[in-house]
């Protein structure tokens, strides 16, 4: 899969040609609509009240469009011109802004209810010029977030990491930031449909995160596991390998066919 | 931009995020355009004790708006009037065209199209 990251920094890769094929992509409208519902339900607000939210790269108002449909009010914020058009040309009911996340979020403290962001945070990993370094615009990033969202205010954003060190660098920021933090991870074995949405809250709210069963706190990766995964997987059979697998392929939405009791079992030997 | 938008945002300028004076912005050679919206009193009822009153009077000022009152009214959650005149000019009120310009640094935010142009140059950016 291809990462618009490595090609080229957001306000130049999203350049009419590029947001008009990405806005209309049923597909791509399709995904993001999906992970704006998803990140919503992970946020929690009261289905019955309207909210003041922010939509930190907000694109062409795809997610934007999912807010004003659940009766919110959003502002939103883009670096890339041409997407901003599009969603004027949409005539979407948020406000816009032409503005780097890098830069901070420029809002006076307390000001929104919730925040989300839909394949955005990701960029902030960039190094694009010389002078922007990722520490630091992650840092400001978030710390200009933290102030702008009420006290107990929640933060949900789906994000693509590169890889864990993304994830580490992303989390560790948000943490020094002040937020309490985490890492949901939808359908972890699927390669294609696997997501990653970074979980904020600040501080103490009446509606936590809907997480389910799970807690808000840091996901360190363990290193222990890993031997011990090795070793299980030299010590199994043929049979179980091949369970195993088809397992696997299973969760990951593929066709495989169905376990009889041949499955894995040694032929008679022939000529 | 909503009217509402105008009592939140401030200067992005980093080396303003201390100053009282970033916020609020000053409004000048502004385009007013009215747009419906759905009036709706419990968002405004849960918006009050966020919105900075003086700000409001000092903004609408800028546009040409001098007949709010100096100090925020007692009583508006129960006053459906008062909610819908504030619905009005909080909601319904966009600037389609502008100027914003921080007290404290001087740096001019343009805003055209209705879209706020937040973007900075490199030296302000990560100063």
């Amino acid at each position: 899969m291809s990462r618009p990251e490595q090609i080229a920094p957001p306000e130049i890769f999203y350049n009419d040609r590029e947001s008009r094929k990405y806005t209309e992509s049923t597909r791509v409208q399709h995904i993001q609509a999906q992970m704006t519902l998803r990140s919503l339900e992970l946020l929690n607000l009261d289905p019955e009240k309207t909210h003041f939210i922010l939509d930190v790269g907000c694109g062409s108002g795809l997610s934007g469009e999912i807010l004003t449909e659940e009766n919110q009010i959003w502002v939103g914020m883009d670096i890339a011109p041409s997407m901003l058009a599009t969603a004027l040309d949409r005539e979407v009911e948020g406000d816009l802004f032409l503005s780097d996340m890098g830069c901070g979020v420029p809002f006076r403290a307390g000001t929104f209810d919730a925040a989300i962001s839909i394949s955005a945070i990701q960029w902030l990993c960039n190094a694009d010029s010389t002078t922007s370094e990722p520490k630091v615009r992650l840092a400001r990033f978030f710390n200009t977030l933290y102030a702008a969202l009420k006290r107990g205010g929640k933060f949900v954003g789906q994000f693509y990491p590169a890889n864990e060190n993304q994830i580490i660098q992303i989390t560790s920021a948000a943490k020094v930031a002040g937020f309490q933090c985490g890492v949901v991870v939808d359908d972890p074995e699927s390669k294609k449909n696997k997501k990653h949405y970074l979980v904020l809250q600040a501080g103490h709210s009446d509606r936590p995160l809907n997480l389910g069963n799970m807690e808000v706190e840091s996901t360190t990766p363990k290193k222990e596991k890993k031997m011990s995964k090795k070793m299980m997987k030299a010590l199994e059979t043929k049979k179980e390998y091949i369970h195993r697998k088809k397992e696997l392929m299973k969760r990951r939405g593929k066709t495989v066919a169905q376990d009889s009791k041949f499955t894995g079992r040694r032929r008679k030997p022939r000529f | 931009m909503k009217f509402l938008t105008t009592n939140f945002v401030k200067c992005a300028v980093k080396s303003c995020d201390a100053s009282e004076l970033s916020f609020p912005l000053k409004y000048e050679e502004c385009e007013l355009q009215l747009q419906e919206h759905d009036f709706n009193p419990e968002f405004l009822i849960s918006m009050l004790p966020r919105l900075n009153w003086d700000a409001i009077v000092q903004v609408a000022a800028d546009l040409g708006n001098t007949t709010l009152p100096s100090t925020k009214p007692e009583g508006i959650e129960d006053n459906e009037q008062m909610l819908k005149d504030l619905h009005s000019l909080l909601l319904e009120t966009q600037i389609i065209n502008g100027k914003m310009t921080c007290r404290h640094c001087g740096h001019i935010y343009y805003i055209k199209d209705s879209i706020a142009n937040f973007l900075l140059p490199p030296h302000l950016a990560n100063s």
